[in-house]
C-alpha cells in the first residue's frame, strides 16, 4: 500500500491523491472590522513595533475542567522560556497585561460574528459561554485564550457539493512574536485581544488546490459584509492534513491562500514518507518495543574538532553528547519534505523543546555535507560502541538543555515506529513546514469564570439580518441567468455595490451589464486616470446610476458624466453635458482670470483651485472638468 | 421554584431542570440533545446557581461549552455518563531532614483553587501533597506541613478567624516550626497582617502572609511565585515578624516583604497591588534570596517564646467622612452601642461642622472616636486649623500616621483587653508593630506620575 512514490507538485493528480487517502479541512482565522477590542476598550487595528515598557512572566500548566493535563501544555512547561511583553500605553491597558479582569464582550463584534454565521448557514448557539483556551507559548499574557462557539452545523457551496463547517467561534487575538532565541521569547501586544472568528470546516477537501479554492470561497463570503479587515495578517489560515493510516496535523498560521496548495502538498508528503519510513523500520525489525538508543557525554573526546559550530560550543565550555539511534543506518536522510528529510523533524524538536535554537543544532552520520571529520566520527562510533547499521547524532548546548535535547531525539526517532505524531506545524516561505508544537486536544479548556453566559435572543438575530448582505452564491446565480459580464460577476457579488446593482436591474430596469459595468468596470476606469478612489462617494454611483435609468443621460456619455461627478464630488443634473462652444470656454477663462485680478488674494498658491471654481460656475455641465483643469494647469483631484 | 435537593441537577432551575429531569438526563450524562434546529452532542454539565432558569449547558467534545435553550429539546439520548474529576495531582511532599520545618496555614483565598460549579467562580484547594503537585519547587525549600483553618474568601475573616488563627500561630511557635506561612485571600489581608502584628508579639520566627492576585487555576497566575518567596522567606529569612508577601512588580520578577502594620492593598486587580504606605518595605525576596531593604526589623530568635493575645471587640467601626456627611451617621453608631470610631478624614483629619454636635454627643457616651487620613499617606495633625482644635476639644484623639485598617482592627484589639478609656488610649498610641512610626522617610511617598518623560523613562528600564 505504501508503494506510492510522490511526484513533483506539479505533476500530482486528482487521483494520485485518493490513493494516499488525503483529506483536508481549514481553520480560517479573521479579524473583524470594529473600533475596539474584544474585551477591553483599546483601540483595535493600531500596529507599532515602538514600546514603552516590557514585563516578564512565566507559564504554568493548570488543569483542564475536565480534571487532566493537556499535553501541550506539559511541553511548553519543559521549555521553560522567559516571555517577554512589549507594551505600549496607546494600544495595551492593564487588561491585555493580565492585571485587570476582563470587560464585557465587545457587542459589535459578536453581531460581526453571528451576521458571518448566518452566512454560513450555521445554527447561532441560544447561549455563548465564553472559555478559555491555553496556551502556554506565552503567546497571550494569561496563559490563554478567551474563545466561545457561537454558531454550528453550516454550509458553504463548492464545486456540486456543499462543505460542511463545523463550527464558527468568536476569539481575541494573540500576540505578534518578536523573537525566540534560547529560553527568551519576546512578543509585541498590540494586536493582543483583537476581536476574530475562527472557522472550521469539515475535512473534505479532496486535492491541496482545494483547500485554496474553498479558502477564496470562505474569504469571498466574510469580504462580502464588509465588516471584516483586510490586509496583511488580518485573515490567517490554519490547514488540517492526513493522509490514510496517519493522523491530523495542523498547518498553522498560513498568511496567503495562494501558498495553501504547496503548504498543503509538502504536508501530505511528509506525512505519506514518515509512513513509509514506518514500513521501512519494520522491515528492518525496528517497533516501538525493539526502538534502542543509548546516548554518551562525548566533551572529551570531541575536545580539539575543528567544526566551527562545534568547536565555538566546546571551547565556550558547553557539553556534547551522542545518541546512537540502533539500526536507524541513512534514515535521518530520508526525505520528508520537498528538499528537507528526517533529520529536520529531530532538528526541530531540539529547537523548539530544548531551546537550542542556533542552527544547527544537531550533526549526525548520516549527513551528506561536511560536518566532523571521518576520523572524528571513527572516534565516537569507537567510543559508543556504534556499528554499522546505526546513526549517530550529535548535540551540544548548556548541560540542563543538552538533557532535554537527547531526551528529544529519542522521542521523536522513537514516534518513526509509530507513524505521524499529532503536532501543529509552522508555514514556512518555501513551502515546506516545521514543528511547533504538539497537537493541543480538548483538555485544555477551561470555562472562563470571570464572565456571565451570554443570553443570543431572537432580536438581535433579526436586527443583524437588516444589514446582513445576500449570500454571495446567490447573487452569482442571479448574475449568470441575467448573462452579465463573467468578468465583473465575482466582484460584484461580494461588493458595496450589490444592493445597488439589485435595485437598479430590478426596480429601474437598468441593463443588467449596463449597471455591472458601470459599478464595477468604471471606478477602475476612473482611478487609471489618477483620480484617489477612496474619495468616491458611493451616492454619486446611486444618482448616476438613478438619472441614466430616468433617461437623462445617454449611454455614450455615462462616463463622462460619471467622471465629472466624481471630480466635482457631487452630482447635479447640471454636470450631465451641454457641450459649450470652444468660444465659450475661453470667454469664461478670460473673464474669470480678470476677476481674479481684481480680487485681494490672501493665499496665491489656492490661485488655480479658486479659477477653477469661478470657471466651473459658468460651465458646469457643459464641459468636462478635466479640459478646464487642463487648460488652466489645475491638477488636485483631477489628475 | 422547587428546591433542588439533588446533586443530580446541580445548579438547574425552572425550565432547565423540568426538561432535564423529564428526558431523566441528570448533569454528566454524555448525551445527544436533540432540537428544532440541530443536533447536539456532548456532556451536560452543572448549571451557575447565578445563571437564568432556561439554559442547559453541554460541554462540546472539542472542550467548549454552549447554552441550550430547554424550551428547544425535542428529545435527549444518553450514552452513558462522565464526571469530572477535577483533582490536582497529588504527590507526597518530600521529607529532607536537613531542610528547615514550615507550617502553612490556610484560611482560603485563591492561592490555590479549583472550580466550583455552584457558583461558577473558583473555590480553594489545599493539601501539601496538592501545592507539591503543582509547585514542585516548593519540596527543595523546606518540609512543608499544611494545616486549613478556615475555607473563606477574604471578605469573610472577621475577629472569629483572627483569633483562631493568633492562636494557631502561638501553638506552631511553641512546638517549634521554623516558618509560618498563612494562606490569604488578599482583599482584606492587609488588615489580618495587621490584627495578627498586635495579636502575635515578639514570634521568634517569621509569619508570612501570602495569596494571589490571579487564581491558580490560570497559568499566568502568581500563585506559585508567591508561594516560593514566602516559603523562601518563612524558611530562610532572619525576618521575625508578621509580614505580607507579594509581587514586588506585576512581572514574575521578585516579591516584597511589607511589614504587617504598613501594607496596604492599593489597586484591585493588579500584581503588584500591596505596597508599604508611609515607609519602605522590609525586604526583597526572588527564589535566590532575599535582600534586607532596612536593618531595623526584629531578628529570629532560636527559642519557642511568644506572646498571644488573642482578644477582640468587634464593636468598633470606620467611618469614612465626605463633604456633606449628616451626624446621624455618627448618632447611629452611638445609639447602637458602639464602643469605637474610627473616623478617615480629610487632609490632615477634618470632618465639617455640623458632624461636631455628634462628637460632642460621642464623648459624652463614653465612645471613643479616632482621627486618621483618607489620603493615607501621611500624619493626622490637628493643630494646624481650627477644625482640628475644635475637634479635639471635642474629644477626637488624632492617631499619628497609623493606617485606617490599622486603627479600626487595633481599637478593637484595644477593646477586648480593656473598657477604660484611658487606657484603650495608651494602647491605641503606643507604637507595638510599626504601625505608629517617629518619622515618614523622604521616599515612603512615591507615586510616580505616569507620562512624565523622565518617569516613562525609568519604566522602560525596568521590567515593570
Amino acid at each position: 500500500m505504501y508503494d506510492f512514490i510522490f511526484k513533483p507538485f506539479n505533476e500530482m493528480t486528482e487521483a494520485d491523491y485518493k490513493t494516499i487517502g488525503f483529506k483536508s479541512g481549514l481553520e480560517i482565522h479573521q479579524q473583524l472590522l470594529t473600533e475596539k477590542k474584544l474585551f477591553c476598550r483599546c483601540p483595535a487595528g493600531k500596529y507599532s513595533r515602538e514600546y514603552d515598557a516590557e514585563i516578564l512572566r512565566h507559564m504554568r500548566p493548570t488543569l483542564s475542567e475536565m480534571g487532566v493535563y493537556d499535553g501541550t501544555a506539559l511541553m511548553e512547561f519543559k521549555t521553560k522560556k522567559n516571555i517577554i511583553y512589549h507594551i505600549k500605553r496607546e494600544t495595551v491597558c492593564t487588561y491585555e497585561m493580565d492585571d485587570t479582569p476582563p470587560f464585557l464582550i465587545n457587542e459589535e463584534a459578536l453581531d460581526i460574528a453571528i451576521g458571518i454565521g448566518l452566512l454560513y448557514n450555521c445554527n447561532i448557539v441560544d447561549e455563548v459561554h465564553i472559555a478559555r483556551k491555553q496556551y502556554l507559548d506565552g503567546s497571550i499574557p494569561t496563559g490563554f485564550q478567551r474563545t466561545a462557539i457561537y454558531a454550528l452545523d453550516g454550509w458553504i457551496p463548492f464545486k456540486d457539493r456543499k462543505i460542511k463547517i463545523v463550527q464558527m467561534s468568536i476569539e481575541e487575538d494573540s500576540c505578534r512574536e518578536v523573537s525566540d532565541i534560547g529560553h527568551e521569547r519576546v512578543y509585541l501586544t498590540d494586536r493582543l485581544g483583537m476581536p476574530l472568528i475562527e472557522t472550521v470546516t469539515e475535512p473534505a477537501m479532496r486535492t491541496p488546490q482545494e483547500v485554496a479554492e474553498v479558502a477564496w470561497q470562505c474569504s469571498k463570503l466574510v469580504r462580502s459584509t464588509h465588516k471584516v479587515r483586510r490586509g496583511m495578517g488580518a485573515a490567517r489560515e490554519d490547514v488540517n492534513v492526513s493522509v490514510e493510516g496517519g493522523t491530523r496535523v495542523e498547518i498553522k498560521g498560513v498568511p496567503q491562500i495562494t501558498m495553501i496548495p504547496i503548504l498543503t502538498y509538502n504536508e501530505a508528503m511528509r506525512q505519506w514518507n514518515l509512513l513509509r519510513l514506518r514500513e521501512e523500520l519494520k522491515a528492518r525489525g525496528i517497533t516501538k518495543e525493539t526502538f534502542k538508543a543509548n546516548d554518551f557525554d562525548v566533551t572529551n573526546l570531541l575536545k580539539k574538532v575543528n567544526y566551527a559550530p562545534l568547536k565555538n560550543a566546546v571551547d565556550s565550555g558547553m557539553r556534547v553528547c551522542a545518541v546512537v539511534l540502533k539500526g536507524f543506518k541513512d534514515l535521518l536522510h530520508w526525505q520528508t519534505q520537498t528538499d528537507t528529510y528526517f533529520s529536520k523533524e529531530i532538528s526541530d524538536r531540539v529547537r523548539v523543546i530544548a531551546c537550542l535554537t542556533n542552527i544547527p543544532n544537531i550533526i549526525h552520520s548520516d549527513s551528506k555535507s561536511d560536518t566532523i571529520t571521518s576520523s572524528d566520527w571513527q572516534k565516537v562510533k569507537k567510543f559508543t560502541n556504534a556499528n554499522d547499521d546505526d546513526t549517530m547524532v550529535i548535540v551540544w548546548g548548556n548541560d540542563e538543555d543538552v538533557k532535554t535535547a537527547v531526551n528529544e531525539i529519542i522521542i521523536r526517532a522513537k514516534e518513526a515506529t509509530i507513524g505521524i505524531p499529532s503536532e501543529t506545524r509552522q508555514a514556512l516561505s518555501d513551502g515546506t513546514n516545521g514543528f511547533e508544537r504538539i497537537l493541543p486536544g480538548a483538555d485544555r479548556m477551561y470555562p472562563d469564570t470571570d464572565l456571565p453566559p451570554k443570553k443570543i435572543t431572537q432580536e438581535r438575530l433579526d436586527k443583524i439580518k437588516t444589514w446582513l448582505p445576500e449570500q454571495f452564491w446567490r447573487r452569482v446565480e442571479w448574475y449568470n441567468k441575467l448573462g452579465i459580464p463573467k468578468d465583473v460577476i465575482e466582484e460584484l457579488s461580494v461588493s458595496k455595490d450589490a444592493e445597488l446593482f439589485k435595485k437598479a436591474v430590478s426596480n429601474w430596469k437598468v441593463n443588467p451589464t449596463t449597471a455591472a459595468v458601470f459599478l464595477i468596470q468604471y471606478p477602475k476606469r476612473l482611478k487609471k486616470t489618477g483620480y484617489v478612489i477612496e474619495w468616491l462617494d458611493e451616492k454619486i454611483l446611486e444618482d448616476v446610476l438613478k438619472s441614466f435609468a430616468d433617461g437623462k443621460i445617454p449611454g455614450d456619455a455615462l462616463f463622462t458624466t460619471f467622471k465629472t461627478a466624481a471630480e466635482l464630488g457631487a452630482f447635479t443634473e447640471e454636470v450631465i453635458l451641454n457641450n459649450a462652444s470652444n468660444e465659450e470656454i475661453e470667454q469664461a477663462i478670460k473673464s474669470a482670470k480678470s476677476d481674479y485680478e481684481k480680487m485681494k488674494i490672501i493665499n496665491p498658491d489656492k490661485k488655480n483651485k479658486l479659477l477653477m471654481g469661478m470657471i466651473m460656475e459658468k460651465l458646469r455641465g457643459k464641459v468636462p472638468a478635466k479640459v478646464i483643469a487642463d487648460k488652466i494647469g489645475f491638477t488636485k483631484g483631477v489628475k | 421554584m422547587s428546591e433542588i435537593n439533588s446533586e443530580d441537577y446541580k445548579g438547574y432551575r425552572g425550565v432547565a431542570l423540568n426538561t432535564l429531569q423529564k428526558f431523566n438526563s441528570p448533569v454528566w450524562s454524555d448525551v445527544e440533545i436533540i432540537t428544532d434546529d440541530g443536533n447536539y452532542k456532548g456532556l451536560i454539565l452543572p448549571r451557575s446557581e447565578t445563571a437564568d432558569e432556561f439554559h442547559i449547558v453541554l460541554k462540546l467534545p472539542i472542550g467548549y461549552n454552549i447554552g441550550i435553550a430547554a424550551e428547544k429539546i425535542k428529545e435527549v439520548n444518553i450514552f452513558g455518563r462522565r464526571e469530572a474529576k477535577y483533582k490536582i495531582p497529588e504527590k507526597d511532599f518530600p521529607f529532607d531532614p536537613k531542610k528547615p520545618k514550615v507550617k502553612l496555614l490556610g484560611t482560603g483565598g485563591t492561592i490555590a483553587s479549583r472550580l466550583d460549579y455552584r457558583t461558577g467562580a473558583v473555590i480553594p484547594a489545599f493539601s501539601p501533597g496538592e501545592l507539591y503537585g503543582s509547585v514542585p519547587e516548593l519540596a527543595d525549600i523546606c518540609n512543608l506541613e499544611t494545616e486549613k483553618l478556615y475555607g473563606v474568601f477574604s471578605e469573610n475573616m472577621g475577629p472569629e478567624q483572627w483569633i483562631g488563627l493568633a492562636e494557631a500561630i502561638g501553638k506552631e511557635i511553641e512546638k517549634g516550626v521554623q516558618g509560618i506561612v498563612i494562606g490569604h485571600g488578599t482583599d482584606t489581608m492587609h488588615h489580618t497582617a495587621a490584627v495578627l502584628s498586635f495579636m502575635v508579639q515578639d514570634s521568634p520566627i517569621p509569619i508570612v502572609m501570602v495569596g494571589s492576585q490571579r487564581s491558580s487555576d490560570r497559568p499566568s497566575s502568581d500563585a506559585a511565585l508567591n508561594l516560593i518567596h514566602s516559603v523562601t522567606t518563612a524558611a530562610k529569612s532572619d525576618i521575625a515578624e508578621v509580614m505580607v508577601c507579594m509581587f514586588g512588580p506585576t512581572s514574575d520578577l521578585y516579591g516584597l516583604l511589607h511589614r504587617g502594620t504598613r501594607v496596604r492593598k492599593m489597586h484591585s486587580s493588579y500584581r503588584s497591588t500591596f505596597r508599604t504606605i508611609g515607609d519602605i518595605p522590609i525586604a526583597t525576596v526572588s527564589r535566590e534570596k532575599i535582600t534586607p531593604l532596612r536593618d531595623d526589623y526584629k531578628r529570629r530568635r532560636n527559642d519557642n517564646n511568644v506572646k498571644v493575645n488573642a482578644v477582640f471587640d468587634d464593636r468598633v467601626a470606620i467611618v469614612y467622612y465626605y463633604p456633606n456627611m449628616k451626624p446621624d451617621m455618627i448618632d447611629s453608631l452611638i445609639d447602637n452601642g458602639y464602643k469605637g470610631i474610627i473616623i478617615a478624614g480629610t487632609g490632615l483629619g477634618h470632618v465639617n461642622k455640623p458632624v461636631y454636635p455628634a462628637l460632642k454627643r460621642a464623648k459624652e457616651k463614653g465612645v471613643a472616636v479616632y482621627m486618621t487620613v483618607q489620603t493615607l499617606w501621611g500624619y493626622v495633625q490637628m493643630y494646624v486649623y481650627d477644625t482640628g482644635r475644635d475637634m479635639m476639644e471635642l474629644g477626637v484623639i488624632p492617631a499619628a500616621n497609623m493606617l485606617p485598617e490599622v486603627a479600626y482592627v487595633k481599637l478593637g484589639w484595644a477593646f477586648g483587653q480593656t473598657n477604660d478609656l484611658q487606657k484603650v488610649k495608651e494602647i491605641m498610641l503606643t507604637p507595638i508593630a510599626g504601625e505608629i512610626t517617629e518619622r515618614e522617610p523622604s521616599d515612603g511617598y512615591l507615586i510616580y506620575q505616569g507620562g512624565l518623560p523622565e518617569v516613562e523613562e525609568f519604566i522602560k528600564q525596568f521590567r515593570k
